[in-house]
């Protein structure tokens, strides 16, 4: 991981960006600009950043993968396997890049679309949320985001509108050795309310980079559940940064499942920026062969009377790494915070390896904040009573380990994204 | 019932067994023929469920002489999935707990496993759902319980009746009830031993490990059996068990060699 090879990598994606994108909306061409600049400035992060430690990304740097190009080849019967039943709107994104004819916009209560399709009409609601959470001064992915950012997921759900049925955003990759940016930007007006779906898949065992930035921005008491799946190819690396930013009593729910890719590292920051917000964080690692996937979250009560509930599980097999980083900050106002946060890990094999940490910085005196961290195996006795009935040990296993991941799982709102994920852990633990 | 002539379905010999280096049965010899019930007593930590484990085929526990036969077949070389397939069920005397596993998903993964290892029809969950629920109302335990976790949170009683249902849906043919009387209020109790009194018939076999005679009140064995330091020192009929209700455990310690009523 040296900075001669992580520049190489960097240097590579910034030659390309001298060729520019065609809109010339000034606002979001100094965006772009503003964000290059800091690319230069910056490095790929090492194993001696104190918040990478665990995460040796220097494979990335063994191929080019350069930016990702448009490819208007995929049909609707690629991806059909991947819609789910619940869910109206579709917006499909194919490496990276919008594809009009896979998405689907049925619902006109809502603003949704591709980025370049709203700049005119939501002029004012776009520059003053994009790119305004997600900041790139400091995390040279958002800054390459940033600076490549072209197509984007926009959903404006206006005030005090109720949108029942899942949005479903499809980052599909196909290509080898190429970088996309998938980037989503949502915007939750006073009192509305929605569901989103944020799904990373990939159609064949690619190996290519994912550099994915999330902006949520919910204004008073408006509420999303935002369900979040990576499901990669097993040879991919993925980068992703998610910021959701909660005004007053505001509720965000998220569940974010990480299944795929070889290297993976998941920022989500919270901010509870005003009075009574809340928040649900669940997350679920299932990993196995050589896979690593690292989550880092940051939640961050700034504000009194703030709510914030997290759970975090790690299942491991084989030679895996599963890292949970979980950060929360009380600050000084924020009084009358409550705050939980559990974190608790199941390794497979001997070999697999989880390293969790908790990380509490209560500057605030009245608060209640409790935390917990457990890593263990499964448990002996259950999988003999469950042979002593006659599964095989292969199968109580299996059982367990779904049981253990199913409490995660149970809590995304869309049933047939719940059975299609309680499948795939079944599946994934098959080899046991 | 003791029935002449019927087949042997369990016979115990010289079973010795230990956990950790200690060695906990020293010489177990035990036959169990078709249509019989008996009741193994003893003392706390005498290894009544020891005895039962190691026939369930718990691998904490090593073997180290001895043989056991079930139907036939050598026990102790099958893992404990083959012995439940075979016909062997033991009602734990502390139900075990598992989160996240729905009890009717269990209850169903088990049945379909012996059903399909006897040649039967497996049931889909809504085959299964009715079916389980005809076995319930025998129990008298709620169908909410179907939702539940398995055993989590159930009330100890609760616990046992969910084991004596499964006995009811996978119809051992030896059946091991390591105090399932324990924790039972009277009416409970009532319910479960008609529940075993039902299941069990001239074809299967029943073990009841108790420290009360309340229970064989209604389950009348036909041998009850006394453990003590992981032996069976004594064996008789049923009064056995009543003397014991009254005298206690010290006067066999003193007569060890004494055996009363019938010999097994
Ligand atoms: N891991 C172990 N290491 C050492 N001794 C053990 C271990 N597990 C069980 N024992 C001992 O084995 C003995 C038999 O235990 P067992 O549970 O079989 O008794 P029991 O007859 O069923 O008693 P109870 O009537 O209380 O249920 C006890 O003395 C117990 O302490
Ligand atoms: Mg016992």
């Amino acid at each position: 991981m040296s900075e001669v090879t992580g520049t190489g990598y960097l240097e590579c994606l910034l030659e390309s960006w001298r060729a520019k994108p065609a809109e010339a909306l000034s606002w979001l061409d100094q965006l772009r600009a503003q964000a290059i600049d800091r690319v230069s400035t910056q490095k790929l992060p090492t194993k001696r950043d104190e918040e990478w430690r665990f995460t040796d990304i220097s494979p990335l740097t063994t191929l080019p993968y350069r930016p990702s190009q448009p490819d208007a080849n995929l049909r609707i019967q690629d991806i059909q396997h991947l819609f789910l039943d619940e869910v109206k709107s579709r917006l499909v994104f194919v490496d990276g890049y919008y594809s009009p004819q896979l998405s689907v916009i049925v619902n006109p209560a809502l603003v949704m679309g591709n980025l370049p399709a709203l700049l005119s009409t939501h002029a004012t609601a776009l520059e003053s949320h994009l790119g305004q959470y997600a900041r790139f001064d400091q995390n040279v992915f958002t800054a390459m985001s940033t600076a490549f950012l072209r197509d984007a997921a926009v959903i404006i759900a206006p005030k005090n509108t109720v949108i029942t049925d899942p949005i479903h955003v499809l980052f599909i990759a196909t290509q080898h050795e190429v970088t996309s940016y998938p980037r989503c930007l949502v915007i939750g007006e006073t009192g509305s309310q929605i569901t989103l779906i944020e799904d990373y898949v990939a159609l064949q065992q690619a190996a290519y980079v994912t550099n994915a930035v999330t902006e949520i921005s919910l204004a008073g008491n408006a509420r999303a559940q935002h369900i979040r799946i990576q499901r990669e190819s097993s040879q991919a690396f993925h980068f992703a940064n998610c910021v959701a930013a909660l005004a007053h009593a505001s509720h965000y729910q998220s569940v974010s499942i990480a299944q795929g890719s070889k290297i993976s590292r998941y920022n989500l920051d919270v901010r509870l920026t005003d009075e009574a917000a809340e928040c649900m964080i669940d997350g679920l690692t299932l990993i196995s062969d050589r896979q690593l996937a690292d989550t880092h979250t940051c939640i961050d009560h700034s504000k009194p009377n703030g709510t914030s509930h997290q759970q975090h599980k790690c299942i491991a097999d084989d030679t895996a790494h599963a890292v949970f980083n979980g950060k929360i900050i009380v600050r000084p106002h924020a009084q009358h915070t409550n705050s939980s946060q559990s974190s608790r890990n199941l390794l497979l094999s001997k070999t697999a390896q989880v390293d969790t940490k908790p990380q509490l910085e209560i500057f605030a005196d009245d608060v209640k904040c409790a935390h917990g961290a457990t890593v263990g195996q499964l448990d002996a006795e259950e999988i003999f009573y469950l042979r002593s009935r006659g599964l095989s040990e292969k199968s109580a296993r299996n059982l367990l380990t779904y049981a253990f991941g199913a409490e995660i799982i149970n809590r995304i709102p869309v049933t047939s994204l719940r059975q299609q994920l309680a499948q795939a852990v079944l599946d994934q633990t098959q080899s046991n | 019932m003791i029935i002449e002539n019927s087949s042997t379905i369990l016979s115990v010999e010289g079973l010795r067994a230990s956990i950790n280096g200690t060695e906990i049965l020293k010489g177990i010899d035990l036959t169990v023929k078709s249509g019989e019930i008996h009741a193994i007593m003893g003392l706390n930590g005498s290894g009544k469920s020891t005895l039962a484990k190691v026939l369930a085929g718990h691998s904490a526990y090593e073997v180290t002489a001895g043989a056991v036969q079930f139907e036939g077949k050598n026990l102790l070389e099958l893992p404990p999935e083959e012995r439940a397939r075979a016909g062997l069920f033991l009602a734990f005397q502390y139900p075990i707990e598992i989160p996240g596993v729905a009890n009717t998903q269990f209850l169903r993964l088990a049945y379909n496993t012996v059903q399909a290892q006897r040649g039967k029809e497996e049931l889909d969950p809504l085959e299964f759902d009715d079916f389980v629920r005809e076995k319930m109302k025998l129990l008298e335990m709620r169908p909410d319980f179907l939702d539940r976790s398995v055993n989590e949170g159930f009330s100890g009683g609760e616990k046992k009746r969910n084991e004596i249902l499964q006995m009811a849906l996978l119809e051992p043919k030896l059946s091991i009830l390591d105090e399932t009387d324990s924790g039972l209020d009277i009416d409970a109790l009532k319910i479960v031993a008609n529940g075993v009194n039902r299941i069990t018939n001239k074809d299967n076999a029943t073990i009841l490990v108790t420290h009360y005679q309340r229970l064989l009140d209604y389950i009348v064995p036909d041998f009850v059996h006394v453990m003590q330091a992981g032996r069976i020192v004594m064996t008789g009929g049923k009064e056995l068990a009543l003397e014991l209700e009254t005298r206690g455990y010290d006067w066999i310690t003193a007569n060890k060699q004494q055996v009363a009523g019938v010999t097994a």
